[in-house]
């Protein structure tokens, strides 16, 4: 049982029934990263698929954005609390991406420019659950939310859509990624409040 | 698993700072730099949720510190700043996150880079090496509106007036001391050069403070030649209602 708050009332709103539990609304976008933004010019950004060493598929800027994209509504739900609702995408679908490869790995392993990693299973890319996005709102997305590209995965907590990906690695065993080895849940579904190893 | 903490002194460090000090008897210990999750409920039952950054260093006795900005539209920084008293109880989360924290093992030189109330996770990390001892050399460099915006001011005068481990250099954006050498101004490339440690020595980065100041810094940084690996970043947003 909650210990009453004296004096307490909160600020609530209607919309606050949609959201996840512990979850607040905003508007704005905010950001948050471990360290620098990099800064990756378009003509040197790849995107890899790999199986360990074996390296199965292979995109540059050009050849990435010559593959059929989709606009997409998503809500954002944040581990620090913040959940942004309606936001729209237009990316490249994962079910794109793997489409066509056969595999047996059953967890995938995203790789970021600057070092960021996020571990989440195979099944969780698939079937239009998730996207590597490179427009926010209309606009090309900007370096701080990501840009060029980012991971999208609007199911899981945000720290899940790694932004400035530049690969992924398919695995047939789980292995924790940047979070996830510092203290964050290992899986990270919002509604199931799934924040911090051990819950 | 959510505590209880019981407020056991509150000091106010600007007209709109407050620090905030619990105690929790089975608090299982912290590292300078973690954050805690506080959690406020009505009588009806509604509750809200908020990070703030612990202030305080490393210790066995089941007290730690908060401090807390009051923002304007803000629905917890508010009651906590306005309306907590001595003796309330607040339920409390954590200690969280592994990665912008300092431990006393690390041995290399620490620069620490803090915008307005991100100085919080910053002063855990100081008060940590000087209650630890150890040889890390820190350097700090405060970005701050105007002087009576300044947390921890009599503390931080007393370190860095002593032989002192750590160096401050004050930084302020909007009115200065009398006499201040530096016109008021937003940290920039060339303060940075100055005022940090060179790269070669390899430091450990942290920067904390809002997204458009940490963005900036951090760039500063990689500019100088600092690894992105040795640049730790903590961001808050108009939004984020941290610190």
């Amino acid at each position: 049982m909650a210990i009453t708050s004296r004096g307490f009332s909160g600020r609530r709103t209607a919309a606050d029934v949609k959201l996840p539990p512990g979850q607040y609304l905003t508007t704005d976008f905010p950001v948050l990263s471990a360290g620098p933004t990099p800064r990756v010019p378009l003509e040197q950004w790849e995107f890899t698929l790999d199986e360990g060493s074996e390296v199965l598929r292979r995109w540059n800027w050009k050849s990435f954005r010559d593959l059929p994209s989709e606009t997409l509504a998503a809500d954002l739900h944040c581990v620090t609390r913040w959940s942004k609702l309606g936001t729209s995408w237009e990316g490249v679908s994962l079910d794109t991406i793997l489409g066509d490869v056969k595999t047996d790995a059953s967890y995938a392993l995203v790789r970021s420019y600057g070092g960021y990693t996020t571990n989440l299973p195979l099944k969780d890319l698939l079937n239009k659950q998730a996207w590597i996005a490179f427009r926010f709102d209309g606009r090309d997305l900007e370096p701080e939310h990501g840009g060029p590209a980012r991971l999208l995965v609007p199911h899981l907590y945000l720290w899940k859509s790694a932004k400035w990906v530049n690969g992924i690695t398919l695995m047939n065993h789980d292995k924790p990624g940047f979070w996830e080895s510092l203290g964050y849940h290992n899986y990270g579904d919002p509604w199931r409040e799934q924040r911090y190893s051990g819950e | 698993m959510w505590r209880v903490g019981t407020v056991v002194a509150l000091n106010d460090e600007t007209e709109t700072a407050r620090t905030l000090k619990l105690e929790v008897l089975d608090w299982p210990g912290h590292v300078a730099g973690q954050h805690v999750d506080v959690r406020l409920t009505a009588s009806d039952g509604y509750s809200a949720v908020r990070s703030y950054s612990i202030a305080s260093e490393p210790n066995s006795k089941g007290r730690f510190e908060i401090t807390v900005e009051r923002l304007a539209n803000g629905e917890v920084s508010p009651y906590l700043t306005q309306n907590v008293a001595i003796g309330d109880q607040l339920e409390l989360r954590g200690p969280i996150g592994g990665w912008f924290v300092w431990r006393p093992q690390q041995t290399e030189p620490i620069q620490l880079i803090a915008g307005g109330s991100g100085i919080v996770p910053l002063m855990a990390m100081i008060r940590s090496r000087i209650s630890a001892g150890g040889t890390a050399s820190f350097r700090l460099l405060y970005s701050v509106r105007e002087p009576r915006a300044l947390f921890y001011r009599d503390e931080l005068q007393t370190l860095s007036n002593h032989d002192s481990p750590l160096k401050l250099t004050y930084a302020y954006t909007r009115a200065t001391p009398k006499d201040w050498p530096r016109p008021p101004g937003r940290i920039d490339a060339a303060l940075i050069a100055n005022a940090t440690w060179p790269s070669n020595l390899g430091p450990t980065c942290y920067v904390c403070g809002p997204t458009s100041f940490v963005e900036t810094v951090a760039g500063f940084l990689a500019g100088l030649r600092n690894s992105p690996d040795k640049i730790r970043t903590e961001r808050f947003g108009p939004t984020g209602d941290r610190k």
